[in-house]
């Protein structure tokens, strides 16, 4: 507890509130300052770090869907990571990036929401406020040049409506009925797009799942940071369903067959 | 000097508990001029009385715009409640912002409740000396509030703060009930009746010392307003059509005011 | 009270000869001019339930509430100055978060219930503030299980079974006395809580006043929240109805 003198009015310290005016409220701050804050270096690059997350809109609502690896360089690292947060009943962060940047988000999160429930109100934030409120992080760390190594994909459903958009470590923002971030932004978002775009209030559950797990197949195949363990999210009606970690189908064995690469003479 | 031993600072208790620093501070508000707010189903609206000092002097203001969804009437002392006023305007903008969200009301007026209840516990520093009426409108529909400088806000269905408010209160208590039915015309003359009840023997309402502060969908003595209902304040002239719907206090009026003037307009949900 | 007014009783930071806090003592009589409040801790939760005295029938019914909420775990109840109450919640809302950032827990009630106690201690030191005037009872699930206790203008705490603060507590009191909590189930709890309530309110000196009731337990998945409609209704109904015959 606070007890330093000059915080409770009395004695009164002239030198910076003569008046009494000095709002105990507001008191300076006395403790220990940190003397090297200058030669603090910030991040400049993630360490262990999740890839693709992907997403998109169907009939009922979003789905999201993101692998369970976390990596540390090229090393798979971890691989029972979940990369789906669900944020209250109606939203689902995904994240791909820094994964312990990703844990701080969660935790900012956490208590955000726990401010919002304690208000007890009525009022509740959903995809959309969320949205917008990481934004505004992502932006004003990516300002102190001390970003949050993160892109994050926040699907939603609420007041039935769909929301599904994007915010990165530059405080970036875009959205679309579809959405990749990392290597899947490169091979899943065409795929994505040709089996989603117009066909957004016709895609069954069934059908989006198998998109989906078409594309993460596809990521296994081509991104080495990349695993055949995944986690599909959907956010309808119903609220937030988040399924439990499965593995795709995937085989190498016709890699017996190829040849061309790295060592092998023909 | 004092009226009694533990009323010259806000940081004694009296030996009966009471705050009489924060009491005092209440007889402040009642010293400012009457402002009454009701609300409906679809709407939530201010009135207030504004004051001038002489003939020569213009009408002192009485409601300020928080936000498109929020406004406020004051009674007390004005500079207090710019400051207030100003927080809540950086609470709305703040809420915007940060989630792209209206700030939900209660919250507003909340926050300013508990800046106004540190006042009464530190040393040095007095008490607010304004209440508010808060009136706005998000996702559970129109409210209306009253904050004081006890550091206190209520949510109600009807009520007045200023001088001689308790007149107006009597007839809010009398009709409150049939407030949540009423369409926008009919509940701005229940209120112009509330606050003609805090009125001297020889004073009116007219179109210099009357403001309407209207929440919700527009009137059909208005134009130009966005089917969303911003908060603005009517003065001057644009109230006439208002100040004509009222019935004259001697005439032998029945209890529920009239009708809109235009039966084919119909109130937005 | 014999040493009224020969100014030892005007400032937190003098005693009187005989050695009381006269501001303290004072503070205390305005949680006894409050609505009562009590909380009852049983088998398998919490319930909170006060007295909210209605100083005027313009008031829009359930949206002024008297109980808080701390954190998803915890519910606060006061009875004193209703100003004094939100800042003590907004306290108590800030150290559970605290807690949080360090320790990535739900924060204990036993060290929730120490750090208030203490944030109210400081301010009976100084004369440069005045004590809360409010007497609190905080309680929620934790680890340990479910806890309740009641935090005074002293400083002071202390953890109860059932608890009951403001006017009405001696009644209270006695009629807490009576129920075997440990084996009470937070339904069970709850049309007690509403009983004691509609019990302790009297009629004759006070106006209107309105119940209000939140609990915490498996019932409600260990989040605080307020007791549903339908066993509201019935809590209050039952209420009524046992007042009739006890009268």
């Amino acid at each position: 507890m606070d007890h330093f003198p000059t915080n409770w009015g009395r004695p009164r310290n002239d030198a910076f509130d003569a008046y009494g005016t000095y709002p105990l409220a507001q008191r300076p701050y006395n403790g220990p300052k940190d003397t090297f804050e200058a030669g603090v270096q910030r991040t400049q690059q993630p360490i262990v770090t999740g890839t693709s997350v992907l997403a998109l809109k169907y009939k009922d609502g979003i789905m999201m869907a993101a692998d369970n690896l976390a990596s540390y360089g090229s090393l798979a690292r971890f691989k029972d990571i979940q990369r789906l947060h669900p944020v209250g009943n109606n939203t689902v962060i995904g994240a791909g990036g820094d994964m312990s940047d990703f844990q701080y988000i969660q935790s900012l999160l956490d208590s955000l929401m726990i401010e919002e429930f304690t208000a007890q109100d009525g009022h509740s934030l959903g995809p959309a406020e969320l949205h917008e409120y990481l934004a505004q992080v992502m932006y004003g760390r990516r300002s102190k040049i001390n970003p949050l190594w993160n892109s994050l994909i926040v699907g939603g459903f609420k007041d039935g409506k769909r929301f599904l958009s994007y915010v990165d470590l530059l405080g970036t923002t875009y959205s679309a009925s579809t959405l990749a971030t990392g290597y899947g932004a490169y091979i899943a978002q065409p795929l994505l797009r040709k089996a989603v775009e117009g066909y957004e209030d016709v895609l069954t559950e069934e059908q989006a799942e198998k998109i989906m797990t078409e594309c993460l197949k596809v990521l296994f195949y081509r991104d080495a940071r990349s695993l055949n363990k995944y986690q599909i999210a959907t956010i309808t009606t119903k609220g937030v369903n988040l399924s439990e970690s499965r593995s795709l189908d995937t085989t190498w064995s016709f890699a017996e067959g190829i040849r061309g690469y790295g060592a092998q003479t023909q | 000097m004092f009226r009694n031993t533990y009323d010259s600072d806000n940081t004694v208790f009296s030996p009966q508990g009471r705050l009489h620093q924060v009491e005092y501070a209440l007889e402040a508000v009642k010293q400012g001029s009457a402002a009454v707010g009701l609300r409906s189903k679809t709407h939530s609206i201010l009135l207030a009385l504004k004051r001038s000092s002489g003939e020569l002097a213009s009408y002192q203001q009485k409601m300020y715009r928080i936000d498109d969804h929020v406004g406020i009437a004051i009674a007390g002392l004005t500079s207090d409640a710019r400051v207030l006023s100003n927080f809540m305007r950086q609470q709305a903008m703040s809420s915007k912002m940060v989630f792209n969200r209206p700030a939900p009301v209660n919250r507003l007026v909340s926050a300013i409740a508990d800046k106004a209840q540190v006042n009464t516990q530190e040393y040095g520093r007095r008490p607010y000396g304004v209440g508010f009426l808060v009136i706005g409108l998000d996702q559970s529909g129109p409210h209306l509030y009253e904050f004081s400088p006890s550091g206190n806000s209520y949510e109600y269905y009807a009520m007045s703060i200023g001088a001689r408010s308790q007149s107006a209160k009597t007839y809010l208590e009398k009709h409150y009930e049939s407030f949540a039915d009423c369409s926008l015309e009919e509940l701005i003359t229940h209120g112009l009746h509330a606050l003609r009840e805090t009125l001297q023997q020889d004073k009116a309402l007219n179109v210099n010392n009357t403001s309407i502060g209207i929440l919700g969908p527009a009137s059909v003595h208005e134009t130009g307003i966005a089917p969303s209902g911003p908060f603005r304040i009517l003065e001057g002239d644009t109230i006439q059509p208002f100040l004509d719907t009222m019935i004259p206090k001697d005439a032998p009026a029945p209890a529920a005011a009239p009708a809109a003037t235009d039966e084919d307009v119909q109130m937005q949900e | 009270m014999t040493s009224i007014g020969t100014g030892y009783d005007l400032s937190a930071s003098t005693y009187s000869p005989d050695g009381r806090i006269f501001q303290v003592e004072y503070a205390n009589k305005a949680v006894e001019n409050s609505g009562t409040a009590i909380g009852l801790r049983v088998k398998d939760g919490i319930v909170l339930a006060v007295e909210k005295l209605v100083h005027s029938k313009l008031l829009v019914p359930e949206a002024n509430r008297r109980i808080q909420t701390v954190d998803r775990h915890i519910g606060l109840a006061t009875a004193g100055l209703l100003a004094d109450g939100r800042q003590l919640a907004n306290r108590a809302r800030d150290e559970s978060l605290n807690y949080r950032d360090s320790f990535r827990q739900p924060v204990p009630l036993k060290y929730l219930a120490d750090r208030l106690g203490l944030y109210t201690q400081v301010y009976t030191l100084y004369s440069s503030v005045r004590p809360f005037g409010i007497s609190t009872i905080v309680g929620g699930i934790d680890e340990s299980g479910s806890s309740l206790y009641v935090i005074e203008p002293s400083g002071v705490f202390f953890g109860y079974h059932g608890a009951a603060v403001g006017k009405g507590r001696q009644l209270a009191k006695t009629e807490m006395e009576k129920l075997k909590l440990s084996e009470l189930t937070t339904r069970q709890a709850v049309m007690e809580a509403a009983r004691i309530i509609y019990l302790v309110h009297d009629d004759a000196k006070e106006k209107d006043f309105e119940l209000e009731m939140s609990w915490i337990g498996d019932e409600t998945n260990g989040l605080h929240l307020p007791v549903p409609k339908d066993l509201f209704d019935e809590a209050e109904k039952a209420a009524k109805a046992a007042l009739e015959t006890f009268e």
